[in-house]
């Protein structure tokens, strides 16, 4: 996120698009519900689905899945033709505009209500609000990016908030939101195939060079990494011939999981580090038993970029170690000894070597975490990111066309799946299925499917139905609910017996390698008594 | 800001015009006993505890809802504030269960303290009593009304703060109840923040009852494991398991002292049977225990013989947006200088 979440409460306006906030980041929703109820702020949601955020707004646009860029568009479309856009900021800090400009020419509310499917008029209103108020804040999360073009869809954004000068003041940024604990931190920590601790590009001389001497090693790669879902596809085709997985579960959040089978199967070896038998752990040869976040101490970096302390409860459970622990002491047996007494020791060896993390310790964070980038010890952190300038010097505007998903219904697959969170569960459920409570308030998947659909097929709500793609069957229970459109269907990917990532598909941003889980064509089946009886 | 000059206690104060006398007082290091107000909502004066002599005004007023003026003169200690308060405490609690020695909240209780600070060893109104059953057919909240003041703090939590409104006041004078909707089983998004906001023991979260005494419990401020907001929590562990979440009070985080179903309630995984507890090989198909020592040296093994075998390039690691930024650093560092690859990468996509 460029901003903090703090700020939220005093903007002006929100844009919520491709967010199920109040269910994926309940305590940020709160501040926009607030801001929303209290202090007049106007919320524009942008969702195919009826999530629950649409109770507080005051528009709520149903686009269809997969049409994210065409409306952003849209809204920026009328807002340059209506002269809302903010002039002063687009000469001062940007470049770029005559391309995006060119770009949105025939995106007018006509063209766009055409492939979105909302109506001129909300486009019309929505650009007004966020191309008039004052401190607009913009909100997204998987929703937008887990498409073909996902990563265009976030640059659209970013277009969207430069071309109404809402970036680099508090309340306004564009701001994603993170799904999990300290993705940020694996992220910034370099736990990325083409990137060293701190954003810093492995391809480039001079950052080999630096972590050569660094970390006292002449051994580092120049080779390009693999992104994870092309670690997979190596895995299929057998160049990638062991894996080392540390508390993930791709058996269940990859998508198209068959295809995701078919790579872990293949492999020479694979060792998984978890706290539980996960799918991923039960294909492995050597399972390590690890720790949760109670049994540890170290930090986590929250969706704001606030790196935070976490303090140790109890002791490991049973022989099970921390994870820090465990890769110290591969490392040692493979013949580079590593000696960290403790994680802030680990934490100082950060801040040395990433400049975004320079100015952390443990030591500083005991009282309130603090926000990088943060270079040097008296560096008070960074609320919100690009205050006077941008980190590449002007906002460049990358002008960004529609295309459509990768794959849509057709006659033989005539429906759109389309997947996310629930509040009472967790990615993969390894954690929120063992708790007691969580799992007694969903204990089971579903797909929400329109009472129009379900009538059509002759299912009845809470009955069993088979779902499928090309890339795999499942059965699950239908919930008729007008929460979603006629023609598309959503489940929750938390439930490995109905796990929605058996049917969608892994066509990847070329850009990021992220796969296009939001959108695939599926075909429902009522089941034939006999299968029901069993 | 324009600001106003007051006393209280003798004491002079300068606070934001609009302040509360209770707000001026607790700015001034003043504590004035409350049940019904809370910080993030909207005052109440519904218990009356917090009230106040204000010289000019002949009765006692409640300092939760009465804003400063310029000069005005309080005392909050006054013999007649202390009958009062006493004579309220004794009020509340002759319609209150007495039975604190099973009391989920006990040592922890608002309305036990106050007691104690009165040294309310008898109460000397006897009536009517509450009688209501226990409302517990949902998976989290078990909800006693014999127990609840009637502060309202749960209301206004809930729709003040998580935009629900499950939860109203019902009925009038002694049968005054908070109620669901026709009085039917709570369904709401169980973010547990109405527990949170209960002064006594009327609300408790299911998966805590009987698991643990408040003082047995060790209590320590870390950050939740869920999404990315990078809420604070307190754990709550007796002896090596965690039976309890609450939230943090100071504002030193970013939620608040909110927090979500989850974050309340989706602890028991952390000591749940099911965990890994040993490490584990697999022979001839099945998975076989092993030690430390010949887990890590069958690993050892087989990465150091297909980087021989296949190159560098060959292994690939998923470190975890689940793991601390110490072990995604390490982990990073490990696939980097060990075995030599930049195949390193985690669901940041998922």
């Amino acid at each position: 996120m460029t901003n903090s979440i703090s700020e939220f409460e005093h903007s002006n306006a929100y844009f919520v698009i491709g967010s199920n906030m109040t269910e994926a980041h309940p305590i940020i929703a709160l501040r926009l519900k607030r801001g929303a109820r209290y202090n007049g702020a106007k919320l524009v949601v942008a969702d195919p689905r009826e999530i629950t955020l649409t109770k507080y707004a005051t528009l709520w646009l149903r686009h269809k899945p997969g049409t994210d860029a065409a409306l952003i568009n849209g809204l920026m479309h009328v807002i340059i033709e209506e002269g809302l856009e903010d002039k002063a900021f687009i000469e001062d800090r940007t470049e770029n505009i005559t391309a995006l400009k060119k770009v949105l020419k025939k995106y007018t509310p006509a063209f766009t209500e055409k492939i979105t499917g909302v109506p001129q008029d909300k486009i019309i209103e929505a650009a007004r609000i966020i191309g008039t108020e004052d401190k607009v804040a913009f909100f997204y999360a998987m929703g937008i990016t887990q498409h073909v073009m996902g990563t265009e869809n976030v640059m659209d954004v970013a277009n969207l908030a430069m071309l109404t000068g809402n970036v680099g003041r508090p309340s306004t940024g564009v701001n994603p939101l993170r799904g999990q604990s300290n993705v940020q931190g694996a992220c910034d920590m370099g736990g990325l195939f083409n990137y060293y601790p701190g954003y810093q590009r492995v391809d480039l001389e001079e950052n080999w060079k630096k972590f050569s001497e660094s970390w006292g090693c002449d051994t580092l790669s120049r080779d390009a990494g693999l992104p994870a879902t092309a670690m997979i596809n190596a895995a299929v085709e057998g160049t990638i011939k062991a894996l080392y997985v540390m508390g993930e579960n791709p058996m269940m959040s990859d998508p198209d999981i068959g295809h995701t089978e078919k790579g872990f199967k293949n492999l020479d070896f694979l060792v998984v580090q978890d706290i539980f038998m996960t799918e991923t752990a039960a294909m492995a040869d050597v399972i390590l038993p690890a720790t949760t976040y109670a049994e540890k101490d170290g930090t986590f970096t929250n969706s704001e970029r606030r790196v935070q302390l976490l303090r140790q409860v109890i002791d490991p459970v049973g022989k099970s170690r921390v994870d820090w622990k465990i890769i110290m002491d591969l490392s040692t047996r493979m013949g580079r000894p590593m000696t960290y007494q403790n994680t802030a020791e680990i934490m100082d060896e950060i801040a040395s070597v990433t400049p975004i993390y320079g100015g952390i310790s443990h030591e500083r964070l005991e009282k309130k975490g603090l926000q990088w980038p943060c270079p040097d010890k008296n560096h008070p952190g960074t609320p919100y990111l690009h205050k006077d300038k941008f980190s590449r010097g002007k906002g460049f505007f990358y002008p960004v066309d529609y295309h459509p998903p990768a794959e849509l219904p057709d006659p033989e697959y005539p429906f759109l799946l389309t997947t996310g969170r629930m509040l009472s569960h967790y990615h993969t459920g390894t954690m929120t299925r063992r708790s007691k409570g969580l799992n007694e308030i969903c204990p089971e998947g579903f797909m929400e499917i329109h009472p129009k659909d379900a009538g059509s097929l002759d299912i009845e709500d809470g009955e069993m139905v088979r779902v499928s793609s090309r890339r795999g069957t499942i059965t699950v229970k239908a919930w008729v609910t007008r929460k979603v459109p006629p023609q598309v269907v959503y489940m929750n990917f938390h439930f490995a017996e109905s796990a929605a990532n058996r049917l969608t598909i892994a066509a990847l941003d070329p850009m990021s390698g992220i796969a296009e889980a939001k959108v695939c064509a599926v075909r429902i089946e009522k089941l034939q008594l006999q299968e029901t009886a069993v | 800001m324009n600001m106003v000059d007051l006393t209280i206690n003798d004491k002079k104060i300068i606070v934001p015009a609009g302040s509360t006398i209770l707000e001026a007082a607790q700015s001034a290091g003043i504590l004035i006993p409350t049940l019904c107000y809370h910080k993030h909502l909207s005052p109440y004066g519904g218990c009356r505890l917090c009230i106040v002599e204000v010289e000019g005004i002949p009765r006692l007023v409640a300092s939760c809802t009465t804003p400063v003026a310029e000069g005005m003169v309080v005392r909050t200690d006054s013999e007649q504030i202390r009958r009062n308060r006493k004579t309220i405490v004794e009020l509340i609690l002759s319609n209150h269960p007495n039975d604190c020695m099973v009391c989920e909240q006990n040592g922890r209780c608002k309305l036990q303290d106050l007691a104690y600070e009165f040294g309310l060893k008898e109460i000397r109104f006897q009536g009517e009593k509450s009688h209501y059953e226990i409302e517990n057919r949902n998976p989290m909240i078990e909800r006693d009304y014999n127990k609840c003041i009637l502060c309202g703090r749960c209301v206004r939590m809930c729709d003040e703060v998580q935009g629900v409104g499950a939860v109203d006041f019902s009925k009038r004078g002694f049968q005054a109840k908070i109620a669901t909707a026709y009085d039917g089983v709570l369904d709401c998004e169980f973010c547990g923040n109405c527990i949170g906001a209960c002064p006594v023991g009327a609300l408790t979260g299911k998966p805590s009852r009987f698991k643990g005494r408040s003082w047995e419990a060790r209590k320590v401020r870390t950050i939740c494991n869920y999404c990315g907001c990078g809420c604070s929590l307190i754990l709550h562990a007796k002896g090596q398991d965690v039976i309890r979440v609450t939230q943090v009070e100071d504002d030193n985080c970013v939620n608040q002292g909110f927090m979500c179903v989850k974050g309340k309630f989706g602890f028991e995984y952390i000591n749940h049977k099911d965990r890994l507890k040993t490490p584990l090989i697999r022979k001839n198909g099945t998975f076989v225990e092993a030690s430390w020592d010949e887990a890590l040296e069958t690993v050892v093994d087989n990465l150091a013989r297909i980087r021989k075998e296949y190159g560098n390039n060959s292994i690939g690691g998923l470190c975890s947006a689940k793991c601390t930024n110490e072990e995604n650093y390490l982990f990073q560092k490990f696939m980097r200088t060990v075995i030599g690859t930049n195949n390193v990468d985690h669901c940041a996509r998922y």
